[in-house]
């Protein structure tokens, strides 16, 4: 394998190759959820419809446990998760509150703290 | 030959759909964002584009990791809009134009941007918000469009030189197109945010504000990081700025600020707006 340089950004998982790999999966499922059809099929069933992607133990753990710092470990990339939360009508702020430990008032006044 | 009019640079914060569809655009939460736009209709009013370049990045609709290109151009009669999953309304179809699709694709083949062609092509809110934020009237859009996508979910992304040099060959084509065209070059995302990770919730306001001088003042100021440098800089989507880099590099020499607007937060992102027009 050629030299790779591998970047560290505190708190950020960098969509990179290994990413893509180990996610491809749990992303394909997320992905399905651009249909509301599929969204339904889900919230009707939730295990045979993560059955039929073929989903990997930690990616089934952390779709289980609707907890995103988890399904980024498990390969999540971001813009595809963003549909899964979706279904349970939660929005970016909402996960960028459980990511960080924050309610969402506080995330949002971190938000807004930013512009002083 | 066709001209270039201008490039219009905004964010496109999903939010601002929800912000279009329930008219929320003079709550105070909104208006300093929404005000950025009157004197942007005027001047659309004024130069009268009769096509839109649109550099954009798609998020999850029309391409999936199974196959994801650095760079793509659309090349279809129409493109239409769908659900993304989080339940912001449908805006409808886009008239395309082929001549100028193709025109492009021929002329930056040629300049070795190994591109991917698509005829058919969903466009998502990265496309359809600025262009409803530009041409906000009932039904569709007035003008033609030409989407130009870059890859920025899935790494590696094209460094922020390679998008310069991208914006600046597209900016050759048109020069070169036989045509009394105007065109508009639209780039859409940023600034500064970060959705996912511990680091969710990053902003970096004095960097998005040397940014946006820098489009004015110095326009490859960017091209000097690497795309890990602009995540550390400017969060995971804030490497967005990609987009406005290779629309700015559509105007070759000077240009001025007619609009300036940098407002945050939307959401989660630092949101900015500018209108440059060509001094030559």
């Amino acid at each position: 394998m050629a030299e790779q340089q591998r970047v560290s950004i505190p708190g950020t998982t960098l969509f990179d190759d290994i990413q893509a790999q180990k996610g491809y999966a749990l992303n394909k499922m997320c992905f399905s959820f651009n249909d509301k059809a599929n969204r339904d099929a889900f919230k009707a069933d939730e295990a045979a419809y993560c059955a039929r992607f073929g989903l990997t133990a930690p990616q089934l753990a952390a779709v289980q446990s609707r907890n995103v710092l988890q399904l980024i470990a498990a390969g999540g990339n971001v813009y595809y998760l963003a549909k899964f939360a979706g279904i349970f009508g939660l929005d970016v702020q909402d996960i960028g509150a459980q990511q960080t430990g924050m309610s969402k008032d506080e995330f949002k006044q971190k938000l807004l703290n930013a512009g002083q | 030959m066709a001209k270039i009019v201008g490039s219009i640079v905004t964010s496109h914060v999903p939010a601002i759909g929800r912000a279009i569809a329930g008219n929320l655009q003079n709550e105070p939460y909104w208006k300093p964002f929404f005000d950025a736009f009157p004197p942007i209709h005027r001047w659309l009013d004024e130069v009268k584009p009769d096509v839109a370049v649109v550099v954009y990045n798609d998020h999850g609709l029309n391409f999936f990791l199974d196959k994801m290109p650095t760079f793509s151009v659309g090349a279809a009669p129409e493109y239409r809009n769908a659900d993304e999953g989080w339940g912001i309304p449908t805006l409808p179809p886009f008239t395309g134009d082929t001549e100028l699709s193709w025109h492009l694709i021929n002329q930056l083949v040629n300049k070795e941007f190994d591109l991917t062609t698509c005829q058919e092509m969903l466009v998502d809110h990265a496309f359809t918000l600025p262009l409803k934020l530009l041409w906000p009237q009932e039904g569709a859009c007035p003008i033609k469009v030409v989407p130009v996508c870059i890859n920025t979910v899935q790494f590696p992304i094209p460094s922020a030189s390679r998008c310069y040099k991208l914006g600046e060959a597209i900016g050759e084509a048109i020069a070169a197109w036989d045509s009394d065209a105007r065109v508009v070059v639209i780039g859409t995302g940023g600034l500064s945010h970060q959705l996912d990770g511990e680091r969710a919730g990053f902003i970096n306001k004095p960097f998005d504000l040397q940014f946006m001088q820098s489009l004015v003042d110095n326009p490859k100021w960017a091209t000097q990081y690497t795309v890990e440098q602009l995540v550390e800089h400017t969060g995971s989507q804030g490497i967005e700025l990609l987009m406005w880099l290779a629309a700015r590099a559509t105007i070759k020499g000077d240009v001025r600020a007619l609009q300036n607007t940098y407002h945050l937060p939307i959401s989660n992102t630092a949101a900015g707006v500018m209108l440059l027009e060509p001094l030559a």
